[in-house]
């Protein structure tokens, strides 16, 4: 058996989502191979040839791939499927958006976001925005899967797996990418932080937010939101931390004036240690929090962080 | 432009499902149901696109049980001209879908497919991607805004600006192609009693998977349906001081 991980990268490096992925395709029983599809993208190529558990990384080099086009992508792990008994991508954006072309052409079901890897063929994956856990079965020839990167863990480093590279299919030519406009921030990834500070409606303005600066550099902490608050606008879409925006798993999730909708806490329940901060007592977020502080954020926050020395 | 909208009836997003003590699944007897809020989102696009101008046709289709048809007229209440229900009560799993939707397109010959990005029953987030490489289309998911650009009448394009998890990008594709809707793509419109009268009046199709040749038999099979695992109780602290030594000392968090 032998299984092959979509990368998800940038070309000039890999990303922290891949490196969970090869792990839970170690898990699956057999070999790993990693498909780097990029431009330029050697960088990429040698970080998960260094990860333990890969023995191949296979390089499609072409700029139809440089921004991840998923018809690309996606004809690309196509053409290298044959022999493999697993594919997988992480759950992010990149990987959902891709690995369904992949399953469909090979008339076979995918496993949308597993979190555990019973067996080679038994899979565990949330549903009903994470209140239910189902154990799923699959006969199909290839298991298509997408990884929930939270529920696996970092593979060791130390691999020396061999870069090949393998021809390239053609651009689709039906799709093609314009621009990108990605924030740069000194904060950590919110996926991958240990700490997260997130804030909701509570906090009633893109202004307001700034309050949270001090704490979150205080801690560490990537930023994260509700729903409510990047509807709202006070926050850019790429906050959003819920059933269908991020999941997030950090040793602590802090909850400023959220009131704790189903969707958001399909999104942080998993996370180590959860506080609370709102200033109504019966905001469902407490049925989760730990620690629970009942009070005018205002004050709270500035508060703590002044506690925090 | 014809556009073809799928939409999918599910248990209403304000319900907290419970799993069955015998594992077999989620009890959904007796609870709300409603229209996917994706796919909602995929209407409203679809009529919007009607209003601008850009679409002449909207064709609704739900796969599943019979009471489907409340979905499709709620569709229709919307702004869908027509809709089609392929019946079946064998429970369907996204590439059978996306195999009924393609037979439908076939016949149809819709320029572009607006699907909600996921349901939010089973969470899976492959329909309309497995439906774009069946039919060998482009795909744009995920989507905020969606432009045609019929600026060259003989190379139309739709131009998607799609929420990414580092922000947004923009891609243009030719058409036909298919869109999935995300959350701040539109806010759909309430649907008013006169609406709802005159969508008892538009067309409302009824076939089985039979008719479309497809087989419809789920691939994946749900070994036990079980709770995630429960956190213990939390406390309520009664200021920051306590707060930073429980995290502290006690959770070992900071």
């Amino acid at each position: 058996m032998t299984a092959l991980v979509i990368a998800e990268h940038d070309n000039a490096t890999l990303k922290g989502s891949t490196l969970h992925t090869i792990t839970a395709a170690a898990q699956c029983g057999g070999d790993v191979h990693v498909l780097i599809a990029g431009h330029n993208a050697d960088a990429a190529a040698q970080a998960a040839a260094k990860a333990a558990g890969v023995t191949k990384v296979l390089v499609a080099e072409g700029a139809q791939f440089a921004d991840g086009l998923a018809e690309n992508v996606a004809a690309q792990a196509l053409a290298l499927s044959a022999g493999y008994s697993h594919i997988l991508a992480p759950a992010t954006a990149f990987g959902k958006n891709i690995l369904p072309r992949v399953a469909a052409k090979l008339d076979v079901a995918q496993i949308s976001e597993i979190t555990k890897v019973v067996s080679a063929d038994t899979f565990e994956r949330p549903f009903y925005a994470g209140n239910a856990i189902a154990t799923v079965q699959s006969s199909d020839a290839t298991k298509v899967i997408t990884v929930r990167t939270t529920a696996f863990d970092l593979p060791a480093d130390g691999g020396s797996a061999a870069v090949e590279s393998v021809s390239a299919v053609a651009d689709s030519g039906k799709s093609s990418f314009v621009s990108r406009e990605i924030a740069t921030s000194a904060r950590p990834e919110l996926t991958a932080a240990k700490v997260v500070v997130s804030g909701g409606r509570g906090l009633g303005s893109e202004e307001n937010f700034k309050i949270l600066d001090p704490l979150a550099d205080k801690l560490g902490a990537a930023l994260g939101a509700s729903r409510a608050a990047v509807d709202a606008g006070y926050v850019p879409n790429d906050w959003q931390v819920g059933q269908t925006g991020k999941i997030v798993a950090p040793d602590l999730y802090i909850a400023v004036g959220i009131s704790g909708a189903i969707q958001h806490l399909a999104g942080m329940k998993d996370s180590k240690t959860i506080v609370a901060i709102n200033k109504d007592a019966e905001a469902p977020i407490f049925s989760v929090a730990d620690y629970g502080i009942v009070g005018d954020l205002f004050e709270v926050v500035p508060a703590l962080v002044k506690e925090l020395g | 432009m014809k556009v073809l909208v799928p939409v999918k009836r599910v248990v209403d997003y304000n319900v907290k499902v419970r799993v069955k003590s015998d594992q077999s699944g989620v009890d959904i007897a007796n609870v709300k149901m409603s229209m996917n809020p994706f796919d909602e989102i995929a209407v409203e696009e679809a009529v919007r696109l009607k209003e601008a101008g850009k679409a002449t046709e909207i064709i609704a289709v739900s796969c599943g049980v019979l009471q489907s048809q409340e979905t499709l007229r709620t569709a229709m209440a919307i702004g869908a001209d027509r809709s089609i229900l392929v019946e079946t009560d064998v429970e369907l799993q996204p590439l059978a879908v996306a195999k009924l939707l393609k037979a439908i397109v076939d016949k149809e010959q819709p320029q572009l497919i607006i699907l909600g990005k996921q349901a939010i029953d089973d969470d899976a987030n492959q329909t309309g991607q497995m439906l774009a490489a069946l039919l060998d289309w482009p795909q744009a998911t995920y989507a905020s805004k969606v432009e045609i650009d019929d600026s060259k009448a003989d190379a139309p394009r739709v131009n998607v600006t799609r929420e990414v998890d580092g922000g947004l990008e923009v891609v243009s594709l030719t058409l036909p192609a298919i869109v999935t809707t995300d959350l701040r793509l539109n806010e759909p419109r309430y649907v008013t009693l006169p609406n709802i009268m005159k969508a008892k009046k538009k067309t409302l199709d009824n076939i089985k998977p039979a008719d479309l040749g497809v087989d419809v038999a789920p691939r994946l099979k749900t070994l036990k349906v079980s709770e995630p695992a429960g956190r213990a109780a939390g406390i309520i602290v009664p200021d920051v001081a306590t707060l930073v030594d429980k995290l502290k000392n006690e959770a070992k968090v900071i």
